[in-house]
């Protein structure tokens, strides 16, 4: 990947584990964003913010409607609305109708991130128990935006990265004790040209 | 969803400027992200084949261009929806219209009416619903028509039970509606102080002045500078001591009328300071 302006990291069941042990372990100077959508029960998010934050020296915070989207900094979907990108490079929320039985739904993130970064956006999808954010990931193939999934045999819900592997071109499958190093190469915008 | 046609964002720009010059509806300052996604969804879901008959279809079919305005408008609502909130309302707003004579209060945006009956059963069991107006309006009579039925799929009373009473609702919610089939029909009682009309937040006045105004989940589809305009609008519209309510994620901070609002415990709800001299 030449150049990456924002990272996408997505789940379901058995993702946060996931987070928590990749977010320590990320550099604190990161060129782009790292946007993260998981499903979970409404009404949560201040304490998935904290929690996050507590691993991490990155700034951590819960999407703000409008807002500008800045590097070095973790954002977090909020519950119970989609998370989309706009050209100008800020977020809007939406509360439209649940897809794949989820809002936030990872396909509305990733596909509406696929059109604004087109093949400057990595997305990784994590450990979860349905196939939300696989019709996503063929959308960011499809504007050469690297996909990458978690290894299905260090899921604990397997099924989520499975299906992205089985029908999505997948860059990288990654452990989870390799996806910081992975994160943390994609951290070079300005000497490889 | 990600192998059909794409409809790219200069079309997106031509079919806004059409369905201003024809129907005078102005969707140009929509946020762009969410507008695209509705109107490929809209596209998607009709089968159309070319942008161009989609276009011409919007155009010259008048009945449709009313099922487009349905479709790319977000008409996903609940009865008694966030019940921290209508805690709040019943707890520490409605409760200082007590001794008003008449209470008009404008819920914006209303979609299918079930924010307008939720408001509506907080009123009555607070024995202030006599005195009390709801005006609710929406810029798409499609909803309208179905809000003023005051009829719900039976299939989601457990949830607007459940809902009901976490925001501390006193009854047994199923003393509210009659079932009839797969339908729950609300009381006219309820309905009776209710009016639905169209307005659109873009481009109509002020029609009222209020104690209170909700406009919860509207503002997300505004990019800032329109978001301002319908900020401006509430607050003309609104009396001094009066609050505006809006939705979880959405704010009047960095607005133009944010120095005369004082914010309300942890709730989206925003109180009127008066004039300053």
């Amino acid at each position: 990947m030449k150049e990456c302006k924002a990272l996408i990291i997505a789940g379901s069941a058995g993702s946060l584990e996931v987070l928590l042990k990749v977010l320590p372990d990320l550099r604190t100077d990161m060129s782009f964003p790292i946007i993260i959508v998981v499903h979970r029960k409404q009404g949560a998010d201040f304490l998935l913010a904290d929690l996050l934050s507590a691993r991490t020296k990155l700034k951590v915070k819960e999407v703000e409607e409008k807002e500008e989207i800045m590097p070095k900094t973790i954002y977090i979907a909020p519950s119970d609305y989609h998370l989309l990108i706009e050209k100008e490079h800020t977020f809007s929320l939406d509360y439209s109708e649940k897809v794949n039985y989820s809002r936030p739904s990872i396909d509305v993130t990733f596909q509406s991130a696929a059109e604004v970064y087109t093949n400057k956006l990595a997305c990784l999808l994590l450990s979860g128990s349905n196939a939300d954010g696989v019709n996503g990931l063929e959308t960011v193939t499809h504007y050469k935006g690297v996909a990458l999934a978690q290894d299905p045999s260090t899921a604990s819900v397997s099924y989520m990265p499975e299906q992205a592997i089985l029908k999505v071109k997948i860059a990288h499958i990654l452990k989870p004790e390799d996806m910081a190093s992975y994160i943390n190469s994609l951290n070079q915008p300005l000497t490889v040209q | 969803m990600s192998n059909q046609i794409t409809i790219s964002d200069e079309q997106i720009e031509f079919l806004l400027a059409d369905v201003l010059a024809w129907y005078g509806y102005d969707f140009t300052g929509y946020s762009r992200a969410s507008l695209r996604r509705r109107i490929h969804r809209v596209f998607g879901l009709d089968k159309q084949v070319s942008f161009a008959e989609f276009r011409y279809k919007i155009i010259n079919d008048k009945s449709y261009f009313k099922r487009f305005v349905e479709q790319i408008t977000v008409n996903v609502t609940e009865m008694f929806r966030d019940p921290a909130f209508y805690k709040t309302l019943r707890n520490l707003v409605l409760p200082h219209f007590g001794t008003y004579p008449f209470i008009r209060i404008w819920l914006a945006g209303c979609s299918t009416g079930e924010e307008a009956y939720s408001i509506a059963i907080v009123l009555k069991e607070l024995n202030l619903l006599n005195k009390s107006l709801i005006y609710a309006t929406d810029i798409n009579p499609i909803v309208l028509e179905k809000a003023s039925q005051a009829m719900f799929p039976m299939s989601q009373m457990k949830q607007y039970s459940e809902n009901y009473i976490s925001s501390g609702g006193i009854k047994d919610f199923s003393s509210y509606y009659s079932a009839n089939y797969s339908l729950a029909k609300f009381g006219d009682e309820l309905k009776s102080k209710i009016i639905f009309s169209t307005h659109n937040l873009v481009s109509d006045h002020s029609f009222n002045e209020f104690q209170l105004i909700l406009c919860r989940n509207v503002l997300i589809y505004f990019d800032r500078s329109l978001q301002f305009n319908v900020l401006q609008l509430f607050d003309q519209s609104l009396e001094n001591l009066g609050y505006l309510a809006l939705g979880t994620k959405e704010t009047i901070d960095f607005s133009p009328i944010t120095k005369k609002y004082k914010r309300l415990n942890t709730e989206k709800i925003w109180r009127k300071q008066g004039e300053r001299v």
